[in-house]
């Protein structure tokens, strides 16, 4: 370029040397190279073609809409749409069919499952784990030591109404007395309880003469609910002593604690917040997995 | 300006101007504390994310109030430090003349590292904007827009008493920074307190359009702080440290102006498949895409200044800081556009692919080319030959090119998976996996993060070692004038 030939050039890049410097640092006339130049046109087109084809530009009264006429509302509106509709024969057969005659159709079954399980996991996991294997406090599901019991109608007035909830009339109510802090029975009296009901669940009791004397102290005060082999009474939420399954620990201190002061432990009624056809799909997931009555 | 004049024969000697670089002394100083100090936040909020037992059941190191003091630490504290302090030593020596305006330098050093402590010590006692890098509440952004307009009068009244024709390309950069991070602090931070003597506002924006206002200011956070004034630290310090002209001038003018025409269009990319309008998105994705040449000619621009000099990146760890920094830089600035892609952003977002992009910037592009600004500042700021200790500077390259390694690929990793799992379907049309099994996904990807970010802040740790004894047991230059003197512009 003949405006190039005054200035100097830059024996490693051959480009021309620009002529000032600042604070020593020069500058050269290399012209941009023709690949980038080149992406950057096929860049610019490709977003001109991206305005002409979807909504981009807006104006006064609106925006161009684009020649596909797309819209993110629309296509989700579809995507729901199709999906629904692809479940749809499943879905209608599972709701007109009671407990009984779903389970006698194996391929309906995988699917309530499969509806099931990713429903648990949106809603229930959190509390009683992503394997529905509990915690301390939150019931293990997998077993078949159920508190109210594991046929599929008690399964779904449990998961419907809930346990303690404060929301829903028909919830699954349970208060097991604060034997010590209402002064029911003496510190005392309730280690021994506590050791007897451990013998029951096949521990061997540290003090057996505790174990002994409680055995008089549960028959007094335990037995209503608990029963006399303290074997449980499901109408009463009432926990069966006799499995060594423990909501809250099987250690000694815990089990004297629960009866010193009792936690009760919440479930939300689910009635209302999921569909009956979702609390279906719940229902035999709970059922199948192990402990189903 | 014309160049005739610049060239004209007999020009009289500029006098020699004594520059101010107390106040650039004490920046490089608090860039280097704050960067020990917001990295080590990050560390700790990485473990959090891996042992949620480190949050100590305390609100105060909760990881929800721990976050900002990282991100506000290493990007306004680390990074404005370094950005503020070079500026300042560019300006001067680019223009051959003194900072502007008095004591104005030292209230925006102060100013703006009371702003950093109080910001710090609100979000860890419960106040916050809830704005993604704008949490600070409005007493404090009011603060802050006095000292950074502050900053505006030193840097263009020390421009407009200058001694060269021209105003050098780093300059440029570091206008289109201060004057556009001003303009959006202001707008994002619109917001009405609740009383007059109560710390809690809420933002003038509602719904759509405060998301909007949010990403239009985040995502020109990242054009105009992390791109625009890191850009004026490289055009500086590259041929600086290779001792080689700019590559293309040519190339540094289309990528200024496309620079900053495109970036502050590419915000909604932060809002895809939300409530904001169709349109907006495509805007935000298109104008990303058309962003990525103009990045990537700076890149350019900065590697090919090497030319003639590769040799020096196998024995000047200084360089290699730099070189390495504007390759992440690329890499950084082409994963950007791909990510801001509808479908592709489909996958990415809400996912640790997100956060995986940012490090590779922040760690790979902000902190490195940091890094070798440090180096090459120090011994000149201090009086001495050279950085106490070459091997170190050496040990902490690679302590630290490993700590981003592993950052960025286990954040791929777990970020592509994340997004995998999210969208899992059955055969029969049921979500495959629940939230929490992503989250249990996620822990070995966390505890590798955790070390690589280890690896980082040791590297950074040993710097602050090195550079310390450079200070202070740096072999002293040679007795020299006390104002070297200036050569006039050629």
């Amino acid at each position: 370029m003949a405006e190039n030939r005054k200035y100097e050039v830059d024996p490693v890049t051959g480009s021309p040397i620009h002529p000032y410097t600042w604070d020593g640092i020069g500058e050269l006339e290399t012209p941009p190279p023709r690949w980038w130049v080149l992406t950057y046109a096929v860049c610019v087109l490709f977003a001109i073609a991206w305005w002409v084809a979807y909504p981009a530009w807006p104006y006064i009264a609106g925006y161009t809409k684009g020649v596909l006429g797309y819209s993110t509302r629309a296509d989700v509106a579809e995507q729901l749409a199709a999906a629904k509709a692809a479940q749809a024969p499943m879905n209608d057969k599972l709701a007109k069919l009671d407990y009984a005659a779903i389970a006698a159709d194996p391929e309906l079954m995988t699917f309530a499952t499969a509806g099931g399980k990713a429903l648990f996991g949106e809603n229930c996991a959190q509390c009683h784990g992503s394997g529905a294997a509990g915690n301390v406090g939150y019931p293990n599901l997998l077993d078949d030591d159920w508190l109210w019991g594991g046929d599929y109608a008690t399964l779904e007035a449990t998961i419907m109404h809930g346990v303690r909830s404060t929301v829903d009339a028909d919830t699954r109510q349970s208060q097991m007395p604060a034997f010590g802090k209402d002064g029911i029975l003496t510190r005392e009296q309730v280690d021994d309880v506590a050791a007897y009901v451990l013998s029951l669940a096949g521990t061997a009791p540290a003090d057996a003469a505790a174990a002994e004397k409680g055995k008089a102290v549960f028959a007094d005060n335990c037995v209503a609910c608990h029963g006399d082999a303290g074997q449980g009474l499901r109408d009463f939420g009432a926990p069966k002593l006799t499995d060594s399954i423990w909501l809250y620990s099987g250690d000694p201190k815990a089990v004297a604690a629960q009866i010193w002061n009792p936690r009760h432990g919440v479930m939300p009624a689910w009635a209302g917040r999921l569909d009956p056809l979702a609390i279906k799909k719940l229902v035999i997931y709970v059922h199948g997995l192990g402990g189903g009555e | 300006m014309t160049i005739s004049t610049a060239l004209s024969p007999g020009r009289v000697p500029d006098a020699p101007v004594a520059y101010r670089d107390d106040v650039v002394r004490w920046f490089m100083i608090a860039a280097v504390f704050w960067a020990v100090v917001g990295m080590l936040v990050g560390v700790i909020i990485a473990a959090q994310l891996t042992y949620p037992a480190l949050n100590l059941g305390l609100p105060w190191t909760s990881f929800g109030r721990l976050r900002p003091v990282h991100t506000s630490g290493v990007i306004f504290a680390f990074g404005g430090s370094m950005l503020i302090g070079t500026s300042f030593y560019i300006v001067q020596r680019t223009c051959k003349a003194r900072l502007f305006g008095g004591f104005a330098p030292e209230f925006v050093f102060w100013g703006y590292q009371a702003f950093i402590v109080m910001a710090a010590l609100s979000y860890v006692l419960g106040g916050s904007q809830s704005k993604e890098y704008a949490e600070p509440e409005w007493y404090l952004d009011i603060w802050l827009a006095v000292v950074w307009v502050t900053y505006l009068v030193v840097f263009v009244g020390t421009i407009m008493k200058r001694k060269e024709p021209h105003i050098y390309v780093s300059l440029w950069y570091f206008l289109a920074f201060i004057i556009t991070i001003a303009v959006l602090h202001i707008v994002n931070n619109l917001a009405i307190p609740v009383s007059f003597f109560g710390s809690k506002s809420y933002s003038l924006f509602s719904g759509v359009q405060d998301a909007m206002t949010q990403w239009w200011y985040g995502h020109n956070a990242v054009g105009f702080f992390l791109t625009a004034g890191f850009l004026g630290m490289m055009y500086y310090f590259v041929p600086k440290q290779a001792e080689r002209p700019i590559w293309s001038y040519r190339l540094s003018i289309v990528s200024f102006w496309s620079l900053i025409f495109v970036y502050i269009w590419a915000g909604p990319h932060h809002l895809h498949y939300t409530a904001l309008p169709d349109w907006v998105q495509t805007l935000g994705m298109t104008f990303s895409i058309i962003l990525w040449m103009p990045s990537w000619a700076s890149m350019v621009n900065g590697v090919m200044t090497v030319s003639g000099r590769w040799d020096r990146l196998r024995t000047d760890p200084i360089l290699r800081f730099m070189i390495v920094a504007v390759a992440f830089y690329g890499m950084s600035t082409f994963e950007g556009p791909l990510m801001s892609i509808r479908a592709v952003n489909g996958l990415s977002h809400y996912t640790d692919w997100t956060v995986g992009h940012v490090h590779s910037g922040a760690l790979g592009w902000n902190a490195f080319i940091s890094f070798g600004a440090l180096y090459y500042l120090f011994p000149k700021l201090w009086g001495r030959k050279a950085i106490y200790s070459q091997s170190a500077i050496r040990l902490h390259f690679w302590l630290g090119t490993i700590g981003i390694v592993l950052y960025i690929t286990s954040m791929w990793a777990s970020g592509i998976m994340q997004g995998l799992m999210w969208r899992a379907y059955d055969s029969l049309g049921f979500l495959q996996y629940s939230f929490v099994e992503t989250v249990a996904a996620m822990h070995p990807y966390y505890a590798i993060r955790t070390v690589g970010g280890l690896c980082f802040l040791s590297g950074v740790l040993i710097m602050a070692w090195n550079l310390w004894k450079t200070a202070t047991a740096g072999e002293p230059v040679e007795a020299q004038p006390a104002t070297p003197a200036l050569q006039p512009a050629e």
